[in-house]
């Protein structure tokens, strides 16, 4: 804890900053809010703001799991298939150049307004660095351990079981940090595209009625789920690999 | 136990310029053999084929000739039937130590609880009761070093092939090990071939070393090493060890 008091004392100062400028230039409050008005309004709104959020919670884990599962069962397949791997890898690559913001207006149209196309927005967005960490993960395997494994009679699945799997782990939890921050911003994408529940949908209607202290709030609000859901995942590796722990 | 039949293997290298290959011998008819509870040591220039030899032991390749016989079985190309250890302990670090040293067991597909108890038991052995339920990573060199040795030995296999297994260590744990292994084997009487370049190390170990002579490798003498049993420190500086050593040189750099 104690290596991010620099940080944390940098970040209060910049608050300082922030709140004496918004005072003493007298900006007003539906420009930029000074700190304190955004903390009254999140105080006022937590209510609604707790609402919204176990909407948007709720489709950024479905989302999450989706993209696992499909991750997953890709990853494997690439690994038993080597020319699967050679046609789909480099596709999956280049589908990253398509900007996701271009994309979840199509899933709207397909799948509508409810729950469906915001969880297919978060586990598009989830699921490339997932992929490739867990691909690279089973790849980065040491060949001398499977050489020992079938030395001593494994078959191909218990080498897969007992080395790959376990080997890969580290990197797949890697890819899972990474789409963790990005996951609830894929939420609030497609609730700006059309929903009626949502952080997204609070931000868009807080900006229609220039209540700008209450876009802050929600800011400030998806800032912290993105921190939780990284530091859940975190703890999640920590009890899934316990053996890493020397390192970290 | 084990006898090797004039083993040959060639490699296809590939040449300087393009699309040409050229062949490369590595082993040239080797022919040596294991008795059961012996302990063979083979030393060599390193780059001869030594570990060539080990990967066509263990069935990981195929010789373009010759035979390999455990008893009286042909296994040529066979995996399966030996365990080895490598200089690198190959220990999985998501497995603590005891659950490392059933891997073997385990792949012949024993229950976990049946392998951790005869693991256990062998850890309490050999003072490493204290590591079993650490993790590789706390280890030092010379203890995960043991650990790989006793995960070869529970692998129940006729044969253990031991591949340079201490030469990353530093002499002192080098020979902390020697004593260590050979309290282990007096008392389990593990078939062992060891491949070293440690010529003290070959000599203090075994009953029989091999002498391999550089690329292409070929026998060039077995020699017995008749120095009573047990083995300890002071044998180094004995004059029959000394002879034995200055035969051993000489078929080296002849």
């Amino acid at each position: 804890m104690k290596k991010y008091l620099p940080s944390l004392g940098f970040f209060l100062l910049l608050l300082f900053l922030w709140e004496t400028a918004v005072r003493f230039l007298g900006i007003k409050e539906y420009i930029l809010p000074a700190p304190t008005q955004i903390l009254q309004s999140l105080g006022e709104t937590s209510a609604l703001l707790w609402e919204h959020s176990i909407q948007t919670i709720s489709e950024t884990l479905l989302g999450f799991i989706l993209a696992i599962g499909v991750a997953i069962i890709l990853a494997m397949l690439m690994g038993v298939f080597p020319l699967f791997k050679r046609s789909l890898y480099p596709l999956i690559v280049v589908s990253q150049t398509i900007p996701i913001m271009a994309v979840a207006p199509l899933l709207i149209i397909w799948f509508g307004y409810n729950l469906l196309p915001k969880v297919m927005v978060v586990a598009l967005v989830c699921f490339f660095p997932i992929t490739v960490s867990l691909v690279e993960g089973l790849e980065a395997v040491d060949t001398d351990m499977v050489k020992l494994l079938l030395a001593m009679g494994a078959s191909p699945w218990q080498v897969f079981k007992k080395v790959r799997l376990p080997g890969a782990l580290p990197s797949f939890f890697a890819g899972l940090k990474i789409a963790a921050t990005y996951s609830i911003m894929g939420a609030i994408i497609g609730e700006w595209l059309g929903a009626s529940k949502g952080l997204g949908v609070f931000m868009i209607r807080s900006m229609n009625s220039f209540l700008t202290a209450r876009v802050f709030a929600a800011i400030v609000v998806i800032s912290f789920l993105s921190l939780a859901f990284f530091a859940l995942i975190i703890v999640l590796a920590r009890v899934v690999m316990p053996w890493q722990q020397h390192n970290s | 136990m084990l006898k090797i039949i004039n083993l040959s293997k060639t490699y296809q290298t590939k040449a300087e310029k393009k699309g040409l290959f050229r062949q490369t011998l590595v082993l040239d008819q080797i022919s040596l053999q294991v008795k059961e509870g012996e302990f063979v040591s083979i030393v060599g220039p390193s780059g001869c084929g030594k570990s060539t030899l080990f990967n066509l032991i263990s069935g990981l390749e195929k010789p373009e000739q010759g035979q390999i016989l455990l008893k009286g079985r042909e296994i040529t190309g066979e995996k399966g039937h030996v365990s080895y250890m490598l200089q690198k302990d190959l220990l999985l670090p998501w497995r603590t130590v005891l659950d490392n040293c059933i891997l073997g067991m385990e792949l012949q597909g024993h229950s976990r609880k049946e392998c951790r108890q005869k693991a256990q038991a062998l850890l309490d052995e050999f003072a490493l009761s204290a590591y079993s339920r650490s993790y590789p990573q706390a280890l030092s060199g010379g203890m995960r070093q043991r650990v790989a040795f006793l995960r070869t030995m529970l692998a129940n296999k006729e044969l253990l092939l031991l591949d340079e297994p201490f030469g990353s260590l530093d002499a002192y744990t080098k020979s902390e090990m020697h004593e260590w292994l050979m309290s282990v084997w007096s008392k389990y009487r593990a078939t062992i071939l060891f491949i070293t370049h440690d010529i003290e190390e070959a000599l203090f170990l075994s009953d029989r070393i091999y002498v391999l002579s550089a690329q292409p490798a070929q026998v060039k003498i077995s020699l017995e090493v008749n120095l009573p049993r047990p083995r300890s420190r002071k044998m180094l500086v004995r004059e029959e060890f000394n002879e034995l050593k200055k035969q051993l040189l000489q078929a080296l750099f002849e």
